[in-house]
């Protein structure tokens, strides 16, 4: 097995009443990423904050490669890179001068930061805008830059939280384009997300948390296996009555047939020849098959499945994201802050 | 069951994580210092308090109340106010300090700051490196303007100097205190209110705009020992301008020069730790 990089372990975290986290763990190995999915309030921002060494946790351990957050946090800012979901950007420097002070500050000489600085200006396509105060970028610019701060040092164990809430399509895919280099030269990532497409696009590995605790963890397609939301549909040619007693036994459960008896459709386990078997069997009892589709549930129909409830506002699936009040709005994010509580 | 999380610091490696060399931290606190500069450069009017109020208050004082003060041991108004008006000033600029610290704890910079592996220090000291070299360009305006106003030293260069030296000293560790209270305050606005109801009293309750020896007894026992009236009559002394505090029996009276040093070592050794902790304080949840 890889080394552990990223750690948490019973993590418990209050803020006054409100409790942010009530027993999280997960680990992330050395040079995978870890997506930690989970609607506003569910613990996330706390989790991050917690490891890279922002908040101590009322209980449980924080480690980051090897090293206890907690006992030595002075040793793991040496190792991480952290873009926290308010932009942590001086608004009177401009970007440039942003990215020279935190590499200043992170111990580079002051060439190689302007350097460095210089490159990720270029890679975030910020080049044109470095020269000016921060103050002035939109929202998308400031995220971009709050990244290519986060990257300076070139950190092994990098933390994004929500690193393309509030980007417009685009930089969204630039951003995942620069994620997915990055974690092929060898980088550990632990990135949370609202978005259930980013985490399936970008994370080895996806951990769901919802109430401050975790309710799911796995690769996205064991997720997606377990939760028994795959969904068939036949299409006969002629009307079958005795088709819904043929499928049943095969999909294990109930199917509804459409009012004119030509359509039937059920939910069923993602099991592999699914289709073939019901083909078969219909042909076997002297029915012709149309149509047939076998819909993979996604994350969507996963984290429905285990929360009991719909992100909110995102109400039609793969087809809303970015684009549905909660994730965007102002107002649900400043929620989220204080329920997590930005300042003690 | 959790074997991934050592206490594993103990090597020589590790360690050198953790420490911030003499170099480093030198470093961090020439960057503050240089973003807090670039900050004023942005919003030029932050300046108003060490250029405009001086020039205001030397020129207003002096024509105003120059011919209204006689000066108990006698010796020309504009020679005894210039001392005070560089302490009056100085004191009062201290407010920027407040305001900036209560500024940066309200952005999200202050995050990033926290989760570098900079000196955290270095955001306290860069803040007051940066408010001791605008009170340097303060303490330039009132001697320029003095001097155009026909102030005069018949003092040698370096008593000159030390005279300066002494005010922005004490302004120095003055500005400890202010950052206590912009550590301390809600909010930037909540932090200016500082310099009202602390700032102004401080710097008014003393010899610096007029000779104590008119007020009232129990006001004139609070000037006597106000720090500012001791920093005040060491530069009168040093720049043998009047100073009619020197008649005064009140032991800060009579030895300034070590009274303001003495108030200055104080209020810093108590302020930059208190200073230190509550910036501890504010950044830990």
């Amino acid at each position: 097995m890889a080394d552990t990089m990223i750690e948490a372990d019973g993590l418990f975290k209050s803020y006054g009443e409100t409790r942010a986290l009530a027993g999280v763990s997960f680990s992330v190995p050395a040079g995978s990423v870890l997506g930690l999915l989970g609607p506003n309030g569910a613990g996330k921002t706390t989790a991050v904050r917690i490891l890279t060494t922002l908040a101590r946790p009322d209980a449980g351990q924080a480690g980051v490669a090897g090293i206890d957050v907690l006992a030595h946090p002075a040793a793991v800012r040496r190792l991480i890179g952290v873009a926290a979901q308010d932009a942590t950007l001086d608004g009177l420097l401009t970007g440039r001068q942003n990215l020279v002070l935190v590499g200043e500050l992170s111990g580079m000489r002051t060439g190689q930061a302007r350097t460095r600085a210089a490159g990720l200006l270029e890679l975030f396509e910020l080049a044109d805008a470095a020269d000016r105060v921060v103050k002035g970028y939109s929202g998308g610019m400031r995220r971009r830059l709050d990244l290519a701060a986060s990257l300076l040092t070139r950190p092994p164990v990098l933390f994004l939280d929500e690193p393309t809430t509030g980007l417009d399509p685009v930089s969204r895919q630039r951003v995942w384009e620069v994620i997915r280099d990055l974690t092929g030269s060898g980088v550990t990532l632990l990135l949370t997300t609202q978005y259930l497409d980013e985490a399936d696009a970008l994370a080895d590995r996806i951990v769901v948390v919802n109430h401050g605790q975790v309710i799911a963890d796995g690769t996205p397609r064991e997720l997606k296996e377990r939760s028994r939301s795959a969904h068939v549909e036949v299409t006969l040619a002629e009307p079958g009555p005795e088709a819904a007693g043929v499928i049943a036994p095969l999909v294990g459960g109930q199917v509804s047939v459409s009012a004119h008896g030509l359509r039937l459709s059920a939910a069923v386990d993602s099991a592999p020849g699914l289709a073939t078997a019901l083909v078969r069997a219909l042909d076997q009892a002297g029915m012709l098959v149309d149509n047939i589709e076998v819909r993979q549930p996604s994350l969507d129909d996963v984290f429905f499945a285990l929360t009991g409830a719909q992100i909110p506002g995102d109400n039609n699936g793969s087809g809303a994201k970015g684009t549905s009040a909660g994730h965007a709005g102002p107002g649900a994010s400043a929620a989220e802050r204080e329920s997590e509580g930005a300042q003690p | 069951m959790t074997p991934a999380i050592a206490q594993r610091p103990r090597d020589a490696a590790a360690t050198r994580l953790i420490a911030h060399g003499a170099a480093e931290r030198v470093r961090n606190v020439v960057s503050m210092t240089r973003r807090n500069l670039v900050h004023i450069s942005r919003e030029p009017m932050q300046l108003s308090d060490v250029t405009i109020q001086p020039v205001l208050f030397t020129v207003l004082f002096i024509y105003l109340f120059g011919g209204a003060i006689p000066i108990p041991g006698g010796g020309s108004y504009t020679d005894f106010i210039l001392a005070g008006l560089l302490a009056l000033n100085l004191t009062t600029s201290t407010m920027g300090t407040a305001v900036g610290l209560a500024t940066d704890l309200h952005e999200g910079i202050i995050d990033r700051f926290r989760t570098l592996p900079m000196w955290r220090p270095a955001v306290l000291v860069g803040r007051s490196v940066a408010d001791l070299l605008t009170a340097c360009l303060c303490a330039l305006v009132v001697a320029v303007t003095g001097l155009a106003v026909g102030w005069r030293t018949s003092a040698g260069p370096l008593r000159v100097v030390a005279g300066f030296a002494l005010v922005l000293f004490f302004a120095y560790s003055l500005s400890w205190v202010a950052a206590c209270v912009g550590l301390n305050s809600k909010s930037p606005e909540s932090a200016a209110s500082f310099g009202f109801i602390v700032l102004f009293p401080l710097a008014f309750v003393s010899n610096a705009m007029v000779p104590t020896q008119h007020m009232p007894g129990w006001l004139q026992a609070a000037a006597d020992w106000n720090p500012v009236s001791a920093v005040t009559a060491a530069a009168r002394q040093l720049w043998d301008n009047p100073n009619p505090s020197a008649s005064i029996a009140a032991w800060p009276m009579q030895h300034p020069i070590e009274a303001s040093l003495a108030w200055s070592v104080l209020i810093l050794a108590v302020a930059a730790p208190l200073a230190s902790r509550y910036f501890r304080r504010r950044t830990t949840e």
